[in-house]
């Protein structure tokens, strides 16, 4: 029978849940990598057994991890992430000049064609690539130079380069996200990147209107239809029919429009996920209820999903990477909060259970759905 | 040999006990210790000191006979009692954090 894998990475440790095709009984094991932070997991499309794992404290700095059995053993890899040439200067908080110095990897995006190959996104922003599982690893150093570098700025997590969606229509082109720079793409590989931030309205920013300077903190697509893709931006949730040319808002109903996960259902390219949160200033739900919003026309309609999730009394957060969906019929939906829930609804969002609910602080969540 | 005593996470990324022996030559310095630890434990790399600038990571200190020798100069000959193994020469993580 089939089953799913979920990779949650927290404060403390990595944490492995393994359930059948069912998804009502649950093993967990872990910590792995105990009192590290472990900003990411993530599988290999082409080999599930292959894992890669991000850790990083700030005591010892960075150190990345793979496994090739599922999870079980884990050896160490390469963790020296040299920005390519003169690093040059980002703007600092209070719009000065401060250099590039790498602090972390947030974000492994194994890729869709060779287990040996996985990117990193990094902090201070950047994207990395190895090619030999994660031993070396080398910049694509024409995000970071491409012209709009000098004029990025950190959010207030710091300047991470958090999300990396893969087109597994043209193994050329990718995006990625960076708070707060934006969203970016490239249609060659990575040599040359293009800002794709029209329609962004930012008005926390000087120029609400900028090429670059928008916090966006999430993107997701669906892989059948590349061309659109899904922002939870700072607020605003987006969306763009053009791979990324052109933005337009699909906020509609929410309660609030400040969050930070979006994905896909992964059978229903129009069904969308998110979770608001109160506001920047507030990192928690609205009025203490817990909720997954889900529109099933790709934006605008949302509808409240409460069944199984706390409705009073619950001010935890869920972080950027904290949510993912599995490929099973019905589509599992998986998130995990900072409070160490996470929870999964085997029904695409009709109803949820917490599958563990005293971790450390969730920072991410992927899942594997095995054969 | 050269005894250095590491803090918990970085035993267990090197897979050793609290203590490590190393073999250095003269002249025993912090820099020749650490070149000698990372080439016996290379998981070790990147941990202590940066990759390219090889400072010292800011919440890590080096200490020996009760002394805390970080802000020395890492080409500083050792004191007698380390090279000859008599006592330990420590890195330590700062008490810090939640």
């Amino acid at each position: 029978m089939s089953g799913v894998r979920v990779l949650v990475g927290t404060r403390k440790g990595a944490f492995i849940l393994t359930a059948d095709g069912k998804r009502e009984q649950w093993q967990v094991d872990g910590p792995f990598f105990g009192g590290w932070e472990i900003f990411h997991l993530k599988g290999s499309p082409v080999n599930p057994n292959r894992l890669y794992a991000s850790q990083a404290n700030d005591w010892f700095g960075q150190v990345v991890h793979r496994s090739d059995d599922g999870g079980k053993t884990w050896e160490t890899v390469g963790n020296e992430f040299v920005y390519e040439g003169v690093p040059g200067t980002h703007q600092w908080y209070d719009g000065t000049p401060h250099p590039w110095e790498f602090k972390r990897v947030w974000h492994l995006e194994p890729s869709l064609t060779d287990a040996d190959t996985v990117y990193a996104g990094v902090e201070d922003a950047a994207l990395f690539r190895s090619t030999d599982g994660g031993k070396t690893w080398r910049e694509l150093a024409g995000l970071r130079q491409h012209g709009t570098g000098p004029d990025w700025q950190p959010g207030a997590g710091g300047m991470c380069l958090h999300t990396i969606v893969l087109d597994p229509s043209n193994p050329k082109r990718m995006y990625i996200a960076i708070s707060a720079a934006g969203a970016f793409r490239t249609d060659d590989g990575g040599k040359t990147w293009l800002p794709i931030n029209q329609g962004l309205r930012s008005e926390y920013i000087p120029d609400p209107n900028a090429e670059v300077g928008h916090c966006v903190h999430r993107l997701a697509m669906h892989p059948a239809r590349p061309n659109v893709l899904f922002m939870q931006k700072h607020w605003d949730v987006m969306r763009t029919d053009n791979a990324g040319d052109s933005w337009h808002e699909v906020s509609g109903n929410l309660p609030t429009d400040f969050g930070f996960v979006v994905d896909v259902h992964a059978h229903e390219p129009d069904t969308v996920y998110v979770v608001p949160i109160k506001s920047d200033s507030e990192h928690y739900p609205p009025d203490g209820k817990l909720r997954v919003y889900r529109s099933r026309t790709g934006g605008n309609d949302w509808e409240p999903l409460t069944k199984g999730l706390p409705q009073q009394n619950c001010y935890v957060n869920v972080l950027r990477d904290a949510m993912a969906v599995d490929s099973l019929d019905s589509c599992g939906v998986y998130f995990g909060t900072t409070g160490g829930q996470v929870y999964a609804s085997a029904d695409a969002g009709d109803t949820w259970m917490p599958i563990v609910h005293d971790l450390p602080a969730v920072l991410s969540v992927e899942v594997q759905t095995l054969p | 040999m050269i005894r250095v005593v590491i803090p918990h996470h970085l035993r267990t990324l090197a897979g050793t006990g609290a203590e490590v022996s190393l073999a250095v030559e003269d002249p025993v310095t912090v820099r020749a210790v650490l070149d000698a630890l990372e080439t016996q434990y290379p998981t070790l790399r990147g941990t202590i000191r940066d990759h390219v600038t090889q400072e010292r990571r800011p919440f890590l200190r080096f200490f020996v006979c009760k002394e805390d020798i970080s802000h020395e100069s890492p080409d500083t000959p050792l004191p007698d009692v380390v090279v000859a193994g008599t006592e330990p020469f420590y890195i330590i993580g700062a008490i810090a954090g939640g």
